[in-house]
């Protein structure tokens, strides 16, 4: 696309990520931190797609500020990780889908998620009043099939299904308006070598290690506190995922209707994948919290916060499900946990969730790039 | 810091080789203040600018591949030098650099492969992962947890020498004068780079027209005091490493990526449109080094690197964007140069190119002949637009007057013997090895290797 298309804001963001990218051109001392440096040496110069494009390579892990002899106070007020941090939510928005809701980047914050919850909980406890009234507030033994008792399967099903084939529709609509802007074909994108050498990269989150030594968050010192809490959140939400996905294969595969046992394997894969997704977002809080103002992009913080505040939620309300199922109080946690998890999903497409697909992206095209021969750009 | 208290050692400057002092001092179980004139975000010096440190090995180490003997580095030296150089000293900073590698390490110095575009570096130099600015990150978060004591801004103005004894050094800090007392001192406060009238009175009105390429702190006044009060010079104001530079910078502290690198591609005019040397006389990274005096001695110290389109991004992008035009004439005029003659410049140099298999990564056939002054390799004719131009002047990196120091990094007086307490390091005494010229990497090598023994010196004579 053309930088003409871009608003005003975003081109000046564009021509700022530009002038500083030149800078790192002509220096290249990070080189060794992250993916984005051997990126950027490939050009000469940087096109509003390569800009979104190294934007999305990177962790924003700071190492490569506090290593810059032209960080601020510097006459060349170089800030790498804050101008690529701010590009990428315009990434984000620029490649939203459906593209009106791009706002929701900006207004994104914990209240809008909070009152998401509260009005989807409440819609769920209406339905369950609906039926029967008093099913709502009633202790149910296991036995009794808890759950189905105060709302249908049915009902239940059907909107995590819709919700989920919009979050899906949603994110590949997203995809294939980012990819054709990078200049390369989709079928280099499912070539298995780049995209699989990507996924390790994501799965091991390879380059948020600072060159070795940790990344230097939340502050100066390297540290892994970040690398680990955000395993625990990804791993533990594909745990808690896997545990609906295994449950939703006893419902309908073998017939077998939840509650399931303690330790039957959707309730022991969600109570780690809840443990992790506890401490892995209340983790990345207390890091964000602590974290060096000169490397944050204040205006991202509500969308941050409100990711993790649902994540958190969503595991929270899950465990208490699990504890209290057989009191009555089942009922209403039950239809908070539903709301939250239904809020987290509704949020995907436009909430902090999407940098993991134009990291994705990103990562492959490296690995894409990485195997053609480096450009002749001569040397010194 | 304390004016009441005699500190064991006093070091002046907080670069590489003052915090290696530090280091090496405190471990030896000294009490070490390191008093810094820049704020934080500006400490260390030209250290913060610096990407890599020649160093010798035997074999592949670390990041280094293949070997690089004592014998290869001091011929390398003595080579750029033409022999200004002490052999003791010299040979102490080669053999010292292979232990620098693990020791550097052990303080949190990290390294990397070298960057992209510096392969040919591979194996002399040790490249710093995040620079010189994480180098000096990591020296001074490990000197602060060692507990040596640090002050910056603070400005070390004068000092008081009894005969050839350190009693005392006078700071400021935020106005205030202190006097610091101390048995040692090491002196690592650099050259005298950033002093402009310095700069002036060595080189005449040219100096104006200099770019210091690195910080903006090194003002000389430690190694002034210095010879003053009874040091022994070395080298003289004169010597320095000075490159040329895109005209663009910023008069301080642009650092790497204001070089051009160019030149070898094209040809170099002057304000006259003249050209005024052999562009392809050897490798750039050979020769970088001298065209800042080259430039130095054009008229305003104003050079244009021009090329044209086959060479554009050839070389490693510098941060500046070219001047681009579709003629010479437009370029011309675009530089403020008369457009006739660069035309015939060009012209010229065109009808005087030899045919030749051009290979940038050799010294190869394509020459002028009968051109005054010559093209003698990569002479390729100047003819297909758009043109670029690349403004040059001359930009300084450091000063090699120094003070005199002996094995032991003790500072000689002007009678040829060793003072009983004062030691320097890095820049303030580079000049023993470099009388001129320069070998990249070296600077380093220099600093780290004095640093240290000076750190270790100044322990021996305080524990006694
Ligand atoms: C752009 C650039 C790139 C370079 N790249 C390399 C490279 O890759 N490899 C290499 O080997 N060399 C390189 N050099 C050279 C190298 O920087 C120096 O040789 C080396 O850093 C010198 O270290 P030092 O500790 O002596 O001086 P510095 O690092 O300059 O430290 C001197 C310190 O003393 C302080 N100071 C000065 N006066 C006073 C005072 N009166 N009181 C208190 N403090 C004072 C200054 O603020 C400064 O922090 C480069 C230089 C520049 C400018
Ligand atoms: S962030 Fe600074 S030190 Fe790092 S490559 Fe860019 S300009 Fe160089
Ligand atoms: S902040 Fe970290 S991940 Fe981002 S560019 Fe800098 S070093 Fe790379």
């Amino acid at each position: 696309m053309s930088a003409g298309e871009a608003s005003p804001r975003l081109g000046e963001l564009i021509e700022e990520a530009q002038r500083v990218l030149a800078i790192c051109n002509a220096c290249r001392y990070c080189e060794g931190y992250c993916a984005v440096f051997p990126a950027l040496e490939r050009r000469l110069s940087f096109t509003e797609h390569d800009v979104h494009y190294l934007a999305s390579l990177c962790h924003n892990c700071g190492s490569c500020l506090y290593a810059c002899q032209y960080a601020p106070p510097h006459e060349f007020q170089l800030n790498f990780p804050r101008v690529l941090a701010q590009v990428r939510k315009q990434t984000y928005k620029r490649y939203a889908w459906p593209a009106f809701l791009a706002r929701a980047f900006e207004r994104n914050g914990l209240a809008v998620a909070l009152l998401t919850v509260a009005c989807l909980a409440l819609f769920f406890m209406a339905m369950a009043l609906a039926g029967d009234p008093a099913r709502l507030f009633r202790a149910y033994p296991d036995s009794e099939g808890s759950f189905y008792a105060v709302l249908p399967h049915g009902a239940m099903a059907g909107a995590f299904a819709v919700v989920f084939a919009y979050v899906i529709l949603a994110f590949a609509m997203s995809f294939a308006s980012f990819w054709p802007d990078t200049g390369e074909l989709a079928s280099e994108f499912v070539s298995p070598g780049s995209s699989g050498s990507a996924t390790w990269d994501a799965l091991t989150l390879k380059y948020l290690d600072g060159g070795g030594a940790g990344c230097t968050y939340p502050d100066e010192k390297p540290s892994f506190a970040r690398r680990n809490f955000h395993h625990l959140t990804f791993h533990g939400f594909m745990l808690c995922f896997a545990a609906t996905c295994v449950a939703t294969l006893y419902h309908y595969g073998f017939g077998w209707k939840a509650p399931y046992g303690f330790w039957s394997l959707p309730v022991l894969l969600g109570t780690v994948g809840g443990v992790g997704l506890l401490a892995g977002p209340a983790g990345l809080l207390w890091l964000k919290r602590r974290r060096d103002p000169l490397l944050v992009d204040p205006s991202q913080d509500g969308m941050d916060l409100a990711f993790l505040a649902l994540l958190f939620l969503v595991s929270l309300s899950g465990l208490l499900l699990l504890a209290l199922r057989e009191t009555r109080a089942m009922g209403i946690i039950l239809a908070v946990h539903l709301g939250a998890v239904l809020a987290l999903f509704l949020s995907l497409p436009h909430g902090k969730f999407v940098h993991a697909l134009y990291r994705f992206a990103a990562l492959t095209r490296f690995h894409i790039e990485r195997r053609r021969p480096l450009p002749e750009i001569g040397s010194e | 810091m304390d004016s009441s208290r005699i500190y064991d050692l006093l070091i002046l400057g907080g670069g590489n080789a003052g915090l290696c002092a530090a280091l090496a001092a405190r471990k030896a179980g000294l009490g070490v203040l390191v008093v810094e004139s820049a704020p934080i975000h500006f400490r260390g010096g030209n250290s913060r600018h610096t990407r890599n440190m020649r160093t010798m090995h035997a074999g592949p180490l670390d990041v280094l591949t293949g070997a690089y003997t004592e014998e290869e580095y001091w011929q390398d030296l003595l080579k750029v030098t033409g022999g200004l150089t002490d052999e003791a000293l010299a040979r102490l900073t080669i053999r010292g650099t292979e232990g620098h590698l693990p020791w550097m390490k052990q303080h949190g110095v990290r390294f990397q492969a070298p960057l992209g575009g510096t392969l040919h570096l591979s194996r002399t130099n040790a490249f710093f992962l995040g620079g010189g600015k994480a180098l000096v990150n990591a020296y001074y978060a490990a000197a602060a947890a060692m507990g040596v004591e640090t002050c910056y801004d603070t400005e070390a103005i004068d000092l008081e020498i009894e005969g050839d004894r350190f009693i005392a050094a006078t700071v400021r800090r935020e106005g205030a004068r202190q006097r610091l007392r101390a048995k040692a001192l090491v002196a690592a406060s650099g050259g005298f780079e950033s002093n402009l009238a310095w700069l002036r009175e060595a080189w005449g009105p040219p100096a104006d027209n200099f770019i210091v390429r690195g910080t903006p702190y090194n003002m000389g006044v430690v190694l002034k005091l210095l010879l003053a009060k009874g040091a022994k010079q070395v080298s003289d104001a004169m010597q320095g490493h000075c490159v040329a530079i895109d005209a663009r910078a910023p008069k301080f502290d642009g650092g790497i990526v204001t070089r051009v690198d160019a030149v070898s591609l094209g040809i170099v005019v002057n304000k006259h449109a003249q050209r005024f040397s052999d562009e392809g006389e050897d490798f750039w990274p050979k020769r970088y080094a001298i065209w800042g005096r080259l430039v130095a001695g054009q008229p305003d110290q104003l050079g244009f690197s021009i090329i044209d389109h086959k060479s554009m991004g050839k070389f490693m992008p510098p941060v500046y964007a070219p001047v681009k035009a579709a003629s010479l004439g437009e370029l011309a005029s675009a530089l403020g140069l008369d457009g006739a003659a660069l035309e015939a410049t060009v012209a010229q140099f065109n009808a005087a190119v030899r045919p030749g298999t051009f290979d940038h990564t050799i010294l190869d056939d394509c020459r002028t002949e009968g051109l005054a002054p010559p093209k003698t390799h990569w002479a390729r004719a100047i003819d297909s637009p758009p043109y670029y131009a690349y403004p040059l002047r001359p930009g300084i990196t450091f000063t090699y007057l120094g003070v005199a120091t002996d094995a032991k990094a003790r500072m000689l007086m002007a009678d040829g013997r060793p003072s009983a307490n004062i030691f320097a390091a890095g820049e303030i005494m580079a000049g023993n090895v470099l009388g001129k010229g320069y070998l990249a990497g070296i600077g380093m090598a220099i600093g780290t290797t004095f640093g240290r023994i000076a750190g270790e010196e100044a322990a021996r004579h305080v524990r006694g």
